[in-house]
C-alpha cells in the first residue's frame, strides 16, 4: 500500500521532471534549427510569429481576451493572401493576468521563443514591468489598451508603439467636456488602480489649472466591495454637480446605479474603460445619460467593419473591448514587417513612424515618441441603451 | 465494515478496488449511481444553463449532464478506494513512507547523502549555462526557465520563512505577505531615491523585515490560534492598503519601475546574463536559508518554539519565556521575507501593491502546509510543485487554476500531514555487550 | 444630521450583509473549529443560481413576485446541496488531521468553485435583474434608505431571530450546542455527529445563498470574483464578535459595516480597508476572543 502511495509521488516527480526535461529537448532542437539564423542573417523565416501577450485570465480577461482575436483574425486574413514576406503569420498567445511580475515572465519568454513582435500588453503597469526586457532584446511592442502617458512621452521605449490615445489627452478633452457642460463642482473618483488613479489625477490637475471649475471631492472606491453606498453618500453631501470616474465599467455601474437610486442624477462621466457596450448590458436602464470618453468613432471605417464580419463569423459573438484597437495593432506590426522586408528591429520601427497603413481606427502612422497619429478621443453618451458620439 | 475482517492478502487488488468502503459489489454500484445522480444535480443550474440575461437566450448544455454522471460514477470507485487505503494506512504502522525512509537512508550514510548533494550542486550550478558537450549544444535551463526557477527559488526562501512561524511555532500567520512587501518597497524607493544598490538593500530589507516582524508581533502576543489567524490577515491587508494609498511617499498603485538589477562589481549585464546572476544569488540564499533554519531548529530557540507549538501551557511551566519566544519566531520569521522581498523587486524590476495580496500569503501557507509543516525538505517540495506545476499546466491554459485548487484539496486528504513530513532527531543507540538484541 | 443618518443606514444594510455570510463562518468555525475559505464561494453561487432561475423564468413569463421568491428557494436549495458536498468531500475526510490541513483544503476548494463557474458560466459581469420590488411606502425615503436596503436589513434579522430560536429551542439546534462543546461527548450520549456537522454546513450556506441573491439584486452585477472580498470581510467580522458564537457574529458584522460607512463619509473612502482592521486589532489586543467571545479556559 505504502508502496503505491510513493510510487504515484515518484512518478508525479518524474513527470515534472520529464516535462523539464522535454521542454529543453524542444527548445534546442528550435535553436539547431534556427541556428543559421542566430548568425545575424535576417532574410524572414518560413514562419512568422506574432506575440500576444496580455490578461487572458483571471478578473481583466474579457479586456485581453479580444486581443487573441483580433491577432488570429489578422493572421488569417493575411495569410490567406499569402502570408507576410513569404511566411505564414502564426500567433502565440502568453498569459500576465495584468500583473507585473507575470508580465516580465511573459516577455522573457517571447525573447527566449525569439519572437520579434509583441501585440500587448494589456494593462499598463503589466507593460510597464516588460517593457526593459523587450527594449533590451529589441523587440517591437504595440498595445492596444496601455495608456499610461510615460510609456511614450518619456522617451525611455523606442520600441513601444500604441493604437489608442494616452490618458492625459482623455483626460483634456473630458474636462474640456465638463466644463462645456456647465459643471462647476467635480467630484473625482477613481477605483484605485493604476489606470484609474492616474486618469483621475490627469483630470484632477486639469480641473485645478482651470478657474470656474473645482474639485470638490477626489476619493478612490475598492473594486469588488459590497456596495457603494457609502460614497454616493459622500458625493451627494459635497454639493458636487457632476461626478467624473477613472476606473472600469463594474465599478462605474455599480457607483451610477446606486447614484440614481438615490436620486442623485447629476451627470456622470467616464473613461474608455466604461465606454463599452457591457457597461451599458450591466447598468441597464441606469446607464442612460452617462457620458464617457472613448476612441474617436470608427464604426463607418470599412476595415473595422470587415473585422467585425470576421470576429463575428469565426467566434460567434461581438467582439469584446480593445478589439479594434488590437485589430489595428496586429495589421500595423505585419504591415510594418511587410514594408521593411524582414522583422530587423531597426527596419519594421523605421517602417512604423514612416508608412501609413489602413487600420480598423483609422489611417494610421505613429510619431517619433511611438504614440499613433490619426487617432484621438471623443466623448460619447448613452442615448437609448447605445453610446452615441456627441459633437 | 466486513472487508477489514477479511484476510486482505486473499482478496483480490481489484476486488478491493471495486468494493472498498461498501460491503458488496452491487452495494458498491448502487453507491456510485447515487453519487452520480447528486452531482448531476447539484451542477445542474452551473454547468448545463446558461442564461444570457442581456440577449435573453438560453444556452442548454445536455452533454455535460453526460460527462459530469460518468466521471462522477467511475471517480467515485477510485475516490472510496484511496480514503479505504488511506483508513487502512492509519492502522499499520505511524510510520513513514517509502520516500521518507528512502530520504532517511541518504541522510544517514554520508557517502550517499555528499554524492548526492555534489550531483545536486553540479546539475544546479551548470543548469542555466550554454555549454557544448561532445559536440552537441546542451542547455538546462534557457532564459524562460531560469525566469522561473529564480521565481521558484523566491518562494522557497519565503515558505522557509514562513515555516518558522507556521511550522515550527505553530503560529498561524496569514498575513505573511506584509514583511515581504516591506522588503520590496524597501529596496525599490531607497533604489529610486538614493540609489542604493541591490547588495546594501539586502541586509537593509533582512533588518526592517525584523523591525516590523517584532512591531507586529506586540499586538499579537495575547491571542490564541484563529484570531492570531485574523489579526494577521488584517495586518498584511493594513501594509498592502497603505502602499496603495500613500501615493506620495509608495507611488500608489502605479507602482515603482526600473529597479536597478544586482551589479556584479559594477558590470553592465544584459537581460540573459542579468538573470543568470539573479540565479546564481538566488541559490546561494536558498544554501544559507537553509542552513540557518537547519540551525535555528536545533537551536535552545527552536526547541522553545516546538515546544510553544505543542502545548503553551506546559512550555510556559517549563519556564520558556512566550513572549520572546513568540516575538523571536515573528521577528526571525520577517527577516527571510524581507530579504526574499528585496530580491522579488530586483528581479521584476517593477513593484506594485497588487502583487502582495492576501492570495500571496495564502499561496506561502498552502506551500509550507502541502510540503509538510515543520520539515525543510517538505517546503522546498511543496514551493517546486506549488510553482512549477502551475506554470508547466500552462498549456492547460484556462483549466490550470481549477486542477491547482483540485490538486490542493486532494493533497490535504490525501495526505494531511503533508507531503514530507517533518522529521525530529532521533537518536539510536547501538547495543553493545548486552545480550538482548535490542536495538530499535 | 442626515447625512449621519444615511450613513447610519448605509452601514446598516452593509453590515446586513456581511452578517448573512459571518453567521456561516461562526457556525462552522463553531462546530469543527475550521475556518472554512469557500464559504464565500457558496455565497457567490447562491447568487449566480439565482441568476439562472430568474433569467429563466423571466423568459418564460413568470410574475415579477413569484421570480424572487423561487430564485430565493433554489438558490438556497443549490447552495444548500453544495455545502453539504463540499463538507463531504473536502472536510470530513481531514477529523482527525492537523489544524492546518483542512484550511488549506478550504483554500483549494475556494480556488477550484470559482474556477468551475468561471469556466461553466462566464468570466464576464453578468447584470442580475432587479427582483426586489419597490415598495409604496418607502417612496418619500427613497434617498435615505431603498426599498432593497430595507429587505436586506429584515431577511437579516428575521435569519438571526430564526437562528437563534432554532438553536435555543430545537431538538437539533441542541444537539449543534452540543457538538459545539464537547465532539466526543456528543458521540456518546447518541447524537449523530455526522448529521450535525452536515446540517451546520446546510443552514449556514442556506443563510449565505439569501444573501447572495439579495445583494445581487440590490447591486445589479455579479461575477465569478464576489466571493472572496464578502468572504474575507465577513470573516473579519465573524472574529470581531467572537467567533462560535452567534449573537457575536451580528454584531461583529454590523460593526464592521458601521465603521466603514462612517470611515468613507467622514474621512476618506480609501482608507475605509485600514480602519475597519485597526478596528479589529484594538479590539482583538483588549478582547482576546473578540467582542462577545467566552474566553475559553484551557484545561491542563
Amino acid at each position: 500500500m505504502r508502496v503505491k502511495l510513493s510510487l504515484i509521488a515518484l512518478c508525479l516527480a518524474m513527470v515534472a521532471m520529464l516535462a523539464a526535461c522535454g521542454g529543453e529537448a524542444e527548445k534546442i532542437e528550435k535553436k539547431d534549427a534556427q541556428g543559421d539564423v542566430e548568425t545575424g542573417e535576417v532574410a524572414a523565416p518560413a514562419k512568422l510569429v506574432l506575440g500576444v501577450a496580455g490578461a487572458h485570465s483571471g478578473d481583466l480577461a474579457s479586456y485581453g481576451l479580444p486581443s487573441i482575436n483580433a491577432a488570429k483574425l489578422v493572421a488569417a486574413k493575411l495569410n490567406a493572401a499569402g502570408g507576410v514576406n513569404g511566411a505564414m503569420v502564426e500567433v502565440v498567445s502568453q498569459d500576465d493576468q495584468c500583473k507585473p511580475e507575470l508580465a516580465t515572465n511573459a516577455a522573457t519568454k517571447m525573447v527566449s521563443d525569439e519572437v520579434k513582435i509583441v501585440l500587448g500588453h494589456i494593462c499598463s503597469g503589466a507593460t510597464k514591468a516588460a517593457m526593459p526586457i523587450y527594449l533590451e532584446s529589441e523587440i517591437v511592442v504595440m498595445s492596444p489598451s496601455a495608456t499610461n502617458p510615460p510609456l511614450t512621452q518619456s522617451g525611455e521605449y523606442p520600441n513601444f508603439f500604441r493604437t489608442i490615445a494616452p490618458d492625459d489627452a482623455q483626460a483634456a478633452l473630458e474636462v474640456s467636456f465638463a466644463k462645456g457642460l456647465g459643471l462647476k463642482k467635480i467630484a473625482v473618483i477613481h477605483d484605485k488602480g493604476d489606470y484609474g488613479k492616474g486618469f483621475a489625477s490627469f483630470c484632477k490637475q486639469f480641473i485645478e489649472a482651470e478657474d470656474g471649475i473645482e474639485v470638490v471631492l477626489f476619493e478612490g472606491v475598492t473594486p469588488g466591495a459590497v456596495d457603494y453606498s457609502a460614497v454616493v453618500q459622500k458625493i451627494k453631501g459635497s454639493g458636487a454637480d457632476g461626478v467624473i470616474f477613472g476606473g472600469y465599467h463594474p465599478e462605474a455601474s455599480k457607483i451610477v446605479s446606486g447614484m440614481r437610486k438615490k436620486g442623485v442624477e447629476i451627470p456622470f462621466l467616464s473613461d474608455d474603460g466604461v465606454k463599452d457596450d457591457t457597461f451599458i448590458k450591466v447598468a441597464g436602464k441606469y446607464a442612460e445619460g452617462v457620458y464617457a470618453t472613448g476612441p474617436m468613432d470608427f464604426s463607418d471605417n470599412p476595415v473595422y467593419q470587415e473585422a467585425v464580419a470576421a470576429h463575428k463569423k469565426e467566434f460567434g459573438a461581438d467582439p469584446g473591448p480593445f478589439f479594434p484597437e488590437a485589430y489595428s495593432a496586429a495589421l500595423a506590426l505585419l504591415n510594418a514587417v511587410e514594408n521593411a522586408g524582414s522583422t530587423d528591429y531597426a527596419k519594421v520601427t523605421e517602417a512604423l513612424r514612416t508608412k501609413y497603413v489602413d487600420t480598423a481606427v483609422g489611417k494610421l502612422k505613429f510619431d517619433a515618441k511611438g504614440d499613433a497619429e490619426g487617432v484621438g478621443f471623443s466623448v460619447y453618451q448613452v442615448k437609448d441603451g447605445k453610446y452615441v458620439e456627441v459633437k | 465494515m466486513s472487508n477489514l475482517t477479511q484476510d486482505t492478502s486473499q482478496q483480490s487488488a481489484m476486488s478491493f478496488f471495486l468494493t472498498a468502503g461498501c460491503d458488496s459489489l452491487p452495494h458498491a454500484l448502487k453507491k456510485s449511481f447515487l453519487a452520480a445522480i447528486w452531482f448531476v444535480f447539484l451542477t445542474f443550474p452551473i454547468m448545463v444553463i446558461r442564461v444570457d440575461t442581456i440577449d435573453k437566450t438560453v444556452v442548454w448544455r445536455w452533454e455535460n449532464m453526460a460527462y459530469i454522471a460518468l466521471s462522477i460514477f467511475f471517480g467515485s470507485f477510485v475516490w472510496r478506494w484511496l480514503l479505504a487505503r488511506k483508513e487502512l494506512e492509519k492502522d499499520e504502522t505511524k510510520g513513514e513512507t517509502k520516500i521518507e525512509a528512502l530520504l532517511t537512508v541518504i541522510q544517514t550514510t554520508p557517502t550517499i547523502k555528499f554524492s548526492l548533494l555534489c550531483l545536486i550542486a553540479v546539475i544546479a550550478v551548470v543548469a542555466p549555462l550554454k555549454f557544448t558537450f561532445l559536440g552537441s549544444k546542451l542547455q538546462f535551463f534557457d532564459l524562460y526557465q531560469t525566469n522561473i526557477m529564480v521565481s521558484c527559488l523566491v518562494y522557497v526562501v519565503l515558505g522557509l520563512g514562513l515555516n518558522i512561524v507556521v511550522g515550527l511555532a505553530g503560529l498561524l500567520d496569514l498575513g505573511y505577505v506584509a514583511f515581504y512587501a516591506v522588503g520590496a518597497y524597501a529596496y525599490a524607493l531607497s533604489n529610486m531615491h538614493w540609489g542604493l544598490g541591490f547588495w546594501f538593500a539586502l541586509p537593509l530589507g533582512a533588518v526592517l523585515g525584523t523591525l516590523l516582524g517584532v512591531l507586529l508581533g506586540f499586538p499579537v502576543l495575547r491571542l490564541r490560534g484563529d484570531y492570531l489567524a485574523i489579526v494577521t490577515l488584517g495586518f498584511g491587508e493594513i501594509i498592502r492598503l497603505v502602499l496603495e494609498n500613500w501615493g506620495e511617499v509608495t507611488m500608489g498603485p502605479s507602482g515603482i519601475s526600473k529597479i536597478a538589477r544586482p551589479g556584479f562589481f559594477g558590470m553592465k549585464m544584459s537581460i540573459i546574463d542579468s538573470t543568470i546572476y539573479m540565479y546564481y544569488i538566488m541559490i546561494g540564499l536558498v544554501i544559507f536559508t537553509i542552513f540557518c533554519v537547519n540551525r535555528l531548529q536545533n537551536s535552545r530557540i527552536g526547541r522553545a518554539w516546538l515546544a510553544l507549538r505543542e502545548d503553551e501551557i506546559a512550555c510556559q511551566a517549563m519556564g520558556i519565556d512566550k513572549m520572546k519566544t513568540k516575538l523571536m519566531a515573528f521577528a526571525l520569521g520577517a527577516t527571510w521575507a524581507g530579504m526574499a522581498g528585496v530580491v522579488f523587486a530586483a528581479k521584476t524590476t517593477f513593484i506594485n501593491p497588487a502583487s502582495f495580496t492576501f492570495w500571496e500569503s495564502a499561496i506561502i501557507l498552502s506551500i509550507v502546509v502541502i510540503g509538510g509543516m515543520g520539515s525543510i525538505r517538505g517546503v522546498i517540495v511543496g514551493a517546486i510543485i506549488l510553482i512549477l506545476v502551475p506554470e508547466y499546466l500552462r498549456d492547460f491554459a484556462e483549466f490550470r487554476m481549477l486542477l491547482f485548487g483540485a490538486i490542493m484539496v486532494l493533497v490535504m486528504v490525501f495526505r494531511p500531514q503533508g507531503l514530507i513530513s517533518a522529521k525530529r532527531k532521533i537518536y539510536k543507540y547501538k547495543a553493545s555487550n548486552t545480550a538482548s538484541a535490542g536495538n530499535e | 444630521m442626515e447625512y449621519f443618518l444615511e450613513l447610519l443606514l448605509g452601514g446598516l444594510t452593509r453590515g446586513s450583509i456581511y452578517a448573512l455570510i459571518a453567521l456561516g463562518y461562526t457556525m462552522v468555525y463553531g462546530i469543527i473549529e475550521l475556518i472554512n475559505f469557500a464559504h464565500g464561494e457558496i455565497y457567490m453561487i447562491g447568487a449566480f443560481t439565482g441568476l439562472i432561475v430568474a433569467g429563466l423564468l423571466t423568459m418564460l413569463g413568470f410574475p415579477g413576485a413569484s421570480i424572487l421568491a423561487i430564485a430565493l428557494v433554489c438558490a438556497v436549495i443549490w447552495a444548500a446541496a453544495y455545502g453539504y458536498t463540499i463538507e463531504k468531500v473536502a472536510y470530513k475526510p481531514l477529523r482527525g488531521a492537523p489544524r492546518l490541513s483542512p484550511l488549506i483544503s478550504a483554500i483549494g476548494m475556494s480556488i477550484f468553485l470559482q474556477n468551475y463557474v468561471m469556466l461553466s458560466q462566464t468570466s464576464d459581469f453578468l447584470p442580475f435583474p432587479e427582483l426586489i420590488p419597490e415598495f409604496g411606502f418607502m417612496k418619500g425615503y427613497n434617498s435615505i434608505m431603498s426599498s432593497s436596503e430595507l429587505v436586506i436589513v429584515g431577511a437579516t434579522i428575521l435569519s438571526c431571530i430564526g437562528l437563534t430560536l432554532f438553536i435555543k429551542f430545537t431538538k437539533l439546534g441542541k444537539a449543534m450546542r452540543a457538538t459545539a462543546q464537547n465532539r466526543k461527548m456528543a458521540m456518546l450520549v447518541g447524537i449523530n455527529v455526522d448529521m450535525v456537522i452536515s446540517a451546520t454546513f446546510v443552514i449556514g450556506s442556506s443563510l449565505a445563498a439569501v444573501g447572495g441573491v439579495l445583494i445581487a439584486s440590490h447591486v445589479g452585477q455579479i461575477n465569478y470574483f464576489i466571493g472572496f472580498i464578502a468572504g474575507i470581510k465577513a470573516f473579519t467580522a465573524a472574529v470581531l464578535g467572537g467567533i462560535g458564537s452567534i449573537p457575536g457574529a451580528m454584531l461583529g458584522a454590523l460593526v464592521l459595516g458601521m465603521t466603514e460607512a462612517f470611515a468613507t463619509g467622514y474621512v476618506s473612502s480609501d482608507y475605509e480597508d485600514v480602519f475597519a482592521f485597526c478596528l479589529l486589532v484594538l479590539i482583538l489586543i483588549f478582547r482576546p476572543a473578540g467582542i462577545m467571545g467566552k474566553e475559553k479556559t484551557q484545561k491542563v
